[in-house]
């Protein structure tokens, strides 16, 4: 006796989640090792990076519309993330503009194989910096104001390793130097640009996505989403009590989780490259119903930022793990409930209402995955301030043994009150008022935090 | 067996089946069951088909099923069965 048949009840549901409820696969990121590629010559080395990457991802775009097809679901990003760009370039590199150069011909490959975006203009410096880490950072700036689909993330600190406070400092000017590179675009380099705490190396989603030095030579991994399922279901036990309400989240993330791991196996089988795993995070888009802020709204706070927010949040980051986990054998990147700002409509109008500020959203980063997400701050920000808020984010995902981080754009030329329109998926935001008083001394001391305690388990 | 989840979404109106069923004929897809719901004065039905003898490939049947409802005035999608099993079935 095979499974019952599907009924017609079933088909509806699903098909009304993706046609109603804006159900997507976010992401289908191809992972590819760049590590082959190294060479001291630098224009041999762009070679050898352009090469792999049109290979290896040629069919990708076309698969990811014939699953789409095949399966009636759509999958908004093809993506690749690379090998940390600062390891691969290290031996050919000498200088910043050697290694934005790199990023060009990373935008190049881009294009050519048609993808949204590419991440793993990236370093790993948790600990200490190499020459060749500094040089990428540094030229960070030059990088993101002459390429449109390059991404950039650095990793400044883990639970292992402490945070290193000296790229910390040097990060704060970095996000300001970004900003002023792409100050004709309302700073949009800042957009393309995050550090973590405890970054993962499998994370498909961008800004941060990068191919992990653990990792095989390619692999597939897929970002699920579909928050506007979860508010949509939350809708049916409205005055319900907890135990409801996290029930009906998890089934509802199970289900999402599972679409993702269906084209996930699919663009593996079909690209025959190994299948990584599943992020079932709940990202928002800034379409009307495709928002986080909504769930927490539908859970109960009058908008987020309201007492009960950090709670609600955390209630809903943990059912949708429980919900994904019994779906898919290989959950990993960052899997949670995403927070950004600029994303978001509902979280963008209880800025604008005066009910989330900057303080709030840092403590509902404690709960949920990722951080100070796409938020707008006045351009005259002082970036030792830019620093101290990535230090106390850092520093959240430290003593958590969880990620964190920050994708904060002081947009140059503008100040508190007005908005930046970033466009497409980035959407726009008000921009958010800083704490101005001053962390100097704080962010000049030099060297690094030490890691905490508990990170002492062998 | 490959099978695929056939959707009809629309205004009521004489002949709907007949037409679908005739393509499918046309090109060698077996229908396994139909089951149909009229809610609101909106037609909604569905087939299971099994298109392992079909003589043109999974994206030209989209394609096609899709034309054919445009003509007719309704919604008619069709997907891999894979994807309802996924999501409904443990």
């Amino acid at each position: 006796m095979g499974r019952n048949m599907i009924n017609i009840h079933e088909v509806n549901e699903t098909n009304k989640m993706i046609e109603k409820e804006n159900l997507d696969v976010r992401t289908i990121t191809l992972g590819i090792s760049l590590l082959d590629c190294i060479d001291s010559d630098l224009s041999k080395l762009k070679e050898k990076i352009y090469k792999k990457i049109t290979e290896t991802a040629k069919d990708l775009v076309a698969t990811g519309q014939e699953i789409e097809k095949e399966f009636g679901i759509p999958i908004v990003n093809k993506r690749i993330s690379v090998t940390p760009i600062a390891l691969v370039g290290g031996s050919a590199c000498k200088t910043p503009e050697d290694f934005a150069e790199i990023a060009v011909t990373l935008d190049e490959a881009a294009k050519k194989v048609g993808v949204n975006f590419l991440g793993g203009y990236s370093a790993l410096v948790a600990k200490g910096m190499t020459h060749a880490d500094e040089l990428l950072i540094r030229s960070i700036p030059l990088a993101l104001s002459k390429t449109d689909f390059v991404c950039s993330s650095v990793n400044l600190g883990s639970t292992k390793t402490g945070i290193n406070m000296d790229a910390v400092k040097l990060m704060g000017e970095i996000v300001k130097e970004t900003a002023e590179y792409t100050k004709d675009n309302d700073s949009l380099g800042c957009a393309k640009l995050v550090v973590f705490c405890n970054a993962p190396d499998d994370n498909p989603f961008m800004a941060g996505a990068f191919h992990g030095v653990t990792e095989a030579d390619k692999i597939i991994n897929v970002g699920v989403s579909g928050p506007g399922v979860v508010k949509t279901a939350l809708e049916q036990v409205r005055g319900e009590n907890f135990e409801v309400l996290c029930e009906t989240i998890k089934k509802t993330a199970f289900k999402v989780t599972r679409v993702g791991q269906l084209v996930a196996k699919e663009a593996s089988r079909m690209l025959d490259i190994p299948f990584g795993i599943i992020d079932l995070s709940l990202a928002p888009t800034p379409a009307v119903g495709d928002s986080v802020a909504d769930i927490l709204t539908e859970i109960g706070v009058e908008h987020p930022g309201a007492p009960g927010t950090t709670a609600a949040l955390a209630l809903l980051n943990d059912q949708v793990k429980k919900g994904g986990v019994m779906a898919s054998s290989y959950v990993g990147g960052l899997s949670g409930a995403f927070i950004p700002v600029s994303e978001d409509q509902g979280m963008i109008d209880a800025v604008e209402c005066g009910c989330l500020t900057l303080e709030k959203l840092e403590a509902m980063t404690c709960v949920c995955s990722v951080g100070l997400d796409m938020i707008a701050i006045p351009g005259d920000t002082k970036a030792t301030t830019i620093s101290g808020i990535i230090a106390d984010e850092m520093a959240i995902g430290m003593v958590n043994q969880k990620t964190t981080a920050v994708r904060i754009i002081p947009v140059i030329g503008k100040g508190v009150g007005e908005t930046v329109e970033f466009g497409g998926l980035l959407g726009y935001a008000p921009i958010m008022p800083v704490n101005s008083f001053s962390c100097d001394n704080f962010v000049n001391r030099g060297g690094r935090i030490p890691a905490p305690i508990h990170s002492f388990k062998n | 067996m490959k099978k695929a989840i056939i959707t009809v979404v629309g205004k009521d109106t004489v002949g709907i089946i007949a037409k679908v069923c005739t393509y499918l004929a046309e090109h060698k897809i077996n229908i396994l069951d139909i089951s149909q719901t009229i809610v609101q004065d909106y037609f909604n039905m569905m087939m299971i088909v099994d298109t392992n003898q079909s003589d043109v490939d999974f994206d030209t049947v989209v394609d096609a099923l899709a034309a054919l409802g445009e003509e007719i005035g309704v919604v008619i999608k069709c997907q891999r069965e894979d994807i309802f099993d996924m999501m409904h079935r443990i």
